[in-house]
């Protein structure tokens, strides 16, 4: 299969396993592309793409523009901070605005959950989600599979840890499904507060204790606490929950083998992660940051060869 | 039309050892000379090449896989989009003489987009194509090969297959066979 089953790429959760694996195979090659002396190739220098962000962002949308340029797209960039939206033009208009300057497509990331689900409905363009709220990360997901793939290989039977604020986390869904998908098996870990009350009709078993969790996974995927998504306080203090929950690599090496950690980013040094464990060889936090490029690379040239 | 042998595997073969002497011939020791196999069926031509060519003359000479799907000229214009295979080149191209080998030579469309891909890796001193068939009248593009096995005479409605034994035919052959038959 060379092609995707869908046009829009709005969660993990509405593709198939072989619409994971063509992603991840078409990153690989995207990979060989942006290691090369001229990183850039012509696919996409028919195609105007807009990065439309209601919410901050700085990692994804570097990555996913500069993902556009290596694709030689071009490239219109949206913040809602200096926009009309703080006038009180609503979602639409402001996409069909856009639309009407000819944008192919859309990269949207929003806090209301489902709204690229709207957008896709209501807009002619190919939209994907940079993350809508507490609902789905896709291409996080992707990029998270793709790095595990490459240091563990096929992900079939593989233990995935997915450790920290799972109540609050985009990444945490999208990566639930992703791996799944993939045939892996997903645990989560975290105090009770900050695990969603349906997480296990997920079919991912919850662990409440760290060091045992560690134990059991070949991947630590570590989540950044949320701090602006808490309304509430969901436990007692910074200081407590990095004792409880904070990796160490102290705790790292002693385990009897040799595990992979990840992290979305941005870190909260000395709270889910201390500085030494995320600067460890354990970690490959910067190698996710290289593999998001190639992955949103694949998803905008697959999306864009789709047939409307 | 029923398939038509166009050679068999001692023609391939005596073809196979035409190129390596016209390759020592022009390239002499092969200092400066890179070869890049087009994927994805001029590999195992390039590989072949390459085996024999250090059989022959003893020299091992760099060479490498070119993808030129994210090239293309037609994409987002074909009914399906084509599936990338791997680019392993672990050289730079600079002021280096290169030999692309294709199986098949017919529109030009491909072989220009594997010179712009190629490009990514530096900028060469010459390039020469080398294939095994030569579909003539054919062509797009003012693209001509530099070495060439054999040269045929097709309709847009045939195909020019290249069967090896390494992919579990018979033997090695060409064919051209009527689109839609095998």
């Amino acid at each position: 299969m060379s092609q995707l089953s869908t046009r829009h790429l709005l969660g993990i959760k509405e593709l198939s396993e072989e619409d994971i694996r063509l992603v991840l195979d078409t990153a690989a090659n995207f990979k060989e592309v942006i290691n090369r002396p001229i990183k850039k190739v012509p696919s996409l220098r028919d195609i105007t793409i807009a990065n439309i962000f209601f919410e901050n962002s700085t990692r994804t949308r570097l990555s996913f523009e500069l993902a556009e340029k290596r694709l030689s797209a071009d490239v219109v960039n949206f913040s809602s901070s200096t926009s009309s939206v703080k006038k009180g033009e609503t979602l639409v208009d402001t996409v069909n605005n856009i639309l009407a300057m000819k944008v192919d497509m859309v990269v949207m990331r929003h806090s209301s959950p489902g709204a690229p689900h709207f957008l896709s409905q209501n807009v002619p363009a190919n939209v994907v989600n940079a993350g809508d709220g507490t609902h789905e990360h896709p291409t996080q997901a992707l990029l998270d599979a793709f790095s595990m793939q490459e240091k563990l290989g096929d992900l079939t039977g593989k233990k995935i840890a997915i450790i920290g604020d799972i109540l609050h986390s985009r990444v945490a869904l999208s990566n639930i499904f992703c791996l799944q998908k993939l045939g892996a098996e997903v645990r989560v870990c975290g105090p009770t507060t900050l695990l969603p009350k349906y997480i296990e009709s997920l079919g991912v078993k919850v662990e409440l204790d760290l060091h045992k969790i560690l134990n059991w996974c070949d991947v630590a995927n570590v989540l950044r606490i949320q701090l602006e998504r808490q309304q509430i306080k969901y436990f007692p203090s910074l200081r407590e929950y990095s004792l409880y929950y904070g990796i160490t690599k102290k705790m790292l090496d002693q385990l009897d083998k040799k595990i992979v950690v990840m992290h979305p980013g941005p870190i909260n040094r000395g709270v889910e992660l201390s500085s030494d464990a995320a600067d460890s060889s354990h970690s490959i936090i910067l190698d996710q940051v290289e593999n998001g490029v190639a992955v949103r690379m694949a998803v905008l040239y697959l999306l864009a060869g789709a047939k409307g | 039309m029923q398939k038509r042998l166009v050679l068999d595997h001692q023609q391939i073969d005596i073809i196979l050892r035409r190129f390596c002497y016209q390759l020592i011939e022009t390239h002499d020791d092969f200092e400066n000379t890179v070869f890049l196999g087009l994927q994805p069926r001029g590999t195992l031509l390039l590989d072949k090449i390459v085996a024999l060519l250090e059989q022959i003359s003893g020299k091992k000479v760099p060479s490498g896989y070119l993808d030129a799907t994210f090239h293309r000229d037609d994409f987002r214009r074909r009914d399906f989009p084509l599936k990338a295979n791997e680019t392993k080149i672990d050289f730079l191209v600079e002021g280096k003489k290169v030999v692309l080998i294709d199986d098949v030579l017919y529109k030009g469309r491909s072989v220009r987009a594997a010179m712009d891909a190629m490009i990514a890796f530096g900028r060469p001193l010459k390039v020469e194509l080398m294939v095994l068939v030569d579909r003539r009248l054919t062509r797009d593009y003012p693209i001509m090969p530099d070495y060439c096995g054999v040269k045929v005479n097709t309709l847009d409605s045939q195909y020019v297959v290249v069967e090896w034994k390494e992919q579990g035919n018979p033997s090695d052959a060409i064919w051209i066979t009527e689109k839609g038959k095998s």
